[in-house]
């Protein structure tokens, strides 16, 4: 068994666009799977909520053409995880038209598509807490009540490699997933080769976030892994960047908790015992890898419940004294909109910039407010008008705060702009939870069709 | 440098004139993590040494209760200290200010470390 080469242009797809340059080089390698993810959770639980994208879908199209166009001129496969930024259905029914469209426009030769879907059904999840198979919280959150449930509006199910590896060995040529594991898509490859666990769960772990792996810092820059049986070799494709020893072993705890333990669908890639050595310039070399399967298979779910409509309202402050009186400013302003809308049924939200309004209670210097503040205001409410009114009060009766000494009676606050702007809804994330399965492809049925 | 130098000064330094990297970001849906990565070894373990960054002082210097640290790693493979918190609220909340949390770390730009540890 010698190795095979997979190379991975972009962290999230969609959300910046790739770097041509330094794809093209590692286009020109011949690579055996060109890859991406195009998910993330950093993104907050609006788009998931409300099923829309948190990127432009000019980037969308960008980034797809190019991996198509590339992955086809050379005949390898090419797999995108968690369509569209959240992976929900339309996002991937989004994805498989581009792909169709990209296909048309460029009269490309006939491929097998593939995709997956990972949306999860609400009474499927509720049937599982009824029939006694708790649905466990992850990161301090308790088990899944009945009551969360109903209050979220759209779940999906994180894939492992399962779905990925039955569309390879169907003989797909594009795969579009669902949400997935970022690590999972790439190691989908290797496994499908038939190469072992660990080495294949740590080439997808190192590849997913493309150049975040190499230094010095530039996202959206291709990287290129290479694996055999028993190490894991990963290659800077952007000239200037280098994947060193430092920047390899460095990227094993960027964004997560605990660097040594990556927890996908069926088991835990253990880091603790790597060892990294530079292999040439650009390219450092891991081995010592392990994997532990999971006892139980057990699947994360990610959902996203609706709180209200959301106005977004700014108003500025310059006076010392407001300054240091500015809780009783908001204060006042709650009280005219709990006045006229009563004491619930709707939110107001106030981010005071200039003192806390980036770290909240964390904030060390938040008794030293800057000579000027920029209150942002988040008015919440079940109805669109209603949560305009609510964010218009709360925005609007700051100017007319009525602290006991103040010298400017002519007005509180300065405003940019006189009204309230529809924001997205609020949402909130509710679910943060695993699911036991018995089957590991039970939640993501998949599909195909020739395209061209 | 345009503060007194005395004797007590010249064995302080701030951490980022230390640290390669200071950086924090979200670690799923519930969590901010925070990474404090160094270019060599010698920095790196006099940074543990020093004592500036332990589960308390880290607690202390973001207002957080103990229980809301959830792990505390010293990551040798990368010279790195690595800590994580729970948040307040998941990213994304109405009200969070930071949806990526990674503006977070820039309380300890500013920590103060006795290299002569």
């Amino acid at each position: 068994m010698s190795s095979i080469r997979i190379i991975c242009p972009n962290g999230h797809l969609g959300f910046a666009p790739l770097k041509t340059e330094s794809f093209h080089l590692a286009v020109e390698t011949r690579p055996d799977f060109i890859a991406a993810d195009s998910g993330s959770d950093d993104i907050g639980p609006v788009p998931l909520g409300n099923d829309s994208c948190a990127s432009p879908r000019a980037w969308q199209e960008h980034d797809l053409e190019q991996m198509l166009l590339a992955a086809r001129r050379l005949g390898v496969p090419m797999l995108i995880g968690s369509a569209g930024d959240t992976g929900t259905n339309s996002r991937v029914d989004m994805y498989v038209q581009i792909i169709r469209d990209i296909a048309a426009r460029h009269g490309l030769a006939p491929f097998k598509l593939g995709w997956f879907y990972s949306e999860v059904d609400r009474d499927l999840i509720r049937a599982k807490i009824r029939g006694g198979s708790p649905v466990r919280g992850l990161d301090a959150r308790e088990d899944l009540s009945e009551a969360e449930l109903d209050a979220t509006s759209r779940v999906v199910a994180m894939a492992g490699v399962h779905p990925f590896v039955k569309l390879l060995e169907e003989g797909c040529d594009v795969i579009i997933g669902g949400r997935s594991s970022d690590s999972a898509i790439f190691a989908a490859c290797a496994l499908h080769k038939g190469y072992p666990q660990a080495q294949s769960y740590y080439l997808g772990k190192v590849l997913e976030c493309a150049s975040f792996c190499a230094e010095p810092y530039g996202a959206k820059e291709t990287v290129m892994g290479e694996i055999t049986p028993e190490a894991v070799e990963v290659t800077a494709m952007a000239p200037w960047q280098r994947c060193t020893v430092a920047s390899v072993a460095g990227h094993a705890m960027y964004e997560r908790s605990n660097p040594f333990h990556e927890f996908v669908a069926g088991g835990m890639l253990d880091m603790t015992h790597c060892a990294y050595e530079q292999a040439s310039d650009r390219t450092t070399r891991v081995t010592g890898m392990d994997f532990v399967p999971a006892e139980e298979f057990r699947v994360k779910l990610e959902g996203s419940g609706k709180v209200g409509e959301r106005f977004v309202g700014m108003a500025g402050i310059r006076d010392p004294y407001t300054i240091a009186n500015v809780d009783a400013v908001i204060d006042w302003a709650r009280r005219q909109t709990e006045e006229r809308f009563g004491p619930e049924g709707w939110e107001l939200h106030y981010s005071v910039f200039g003192r806390n309004g980036v770290m909240g209670d964390m904030e060390p210097l938040k008794d030293q407010p800057g000579h000027e503040l920029c209150v942002v205001v988040q008015g919440i409410a079940p109805t669109r008008e209603m949560a305009e009114e609510v964010c218009m009060t709360g925005t609007r009766q700051m100017f007319y705060a009525r602290l006991p000494d103040v010298k400017g009676t002519a007005g509180g606050v300065s405003f940019v702009l006189d009204e309230v702007m529809q924001a997205s809804p609020a949402y909130r994330w509710t679910l943060n939870h695993t699911m036991a399965v018995s089957d590991p492809l039970e939640l993501f049925p998949t599909h195909t069709a020739t395209v061209g | 440098m345009n503060a007194p130098m005395n004797a007590t000064m010249n064995t302080r330094k701030k951490l980022s004139d230390l640290a390669k990297t200071i950086r924090s970001k979200n670690a799923g849906t519930d969590k901010i993590t925070f990474d404090i990565i160094f270019r060599e070894r010698a920095t790196y373990e006099m940074v543990k040494r020093s004592g500036a960054l332990t589960r308390e002082s880290v607690c202390r210097i973001l207002n957080v209760a103990p229980e809301r640290l959830t792990d505390f790693v010293e990551y040798d493979p990368a010279f790195a200290i690595k800590f994580t918190i729970l948040r307040v609220r998941p990213s994304g909340s109405a009200g969070d200010g930071d949806i990526f949390g990674a503006q977070q770390y820039a309380p300890f730009l500013d920590v103060e470390v006795d290299i002569s540890a």
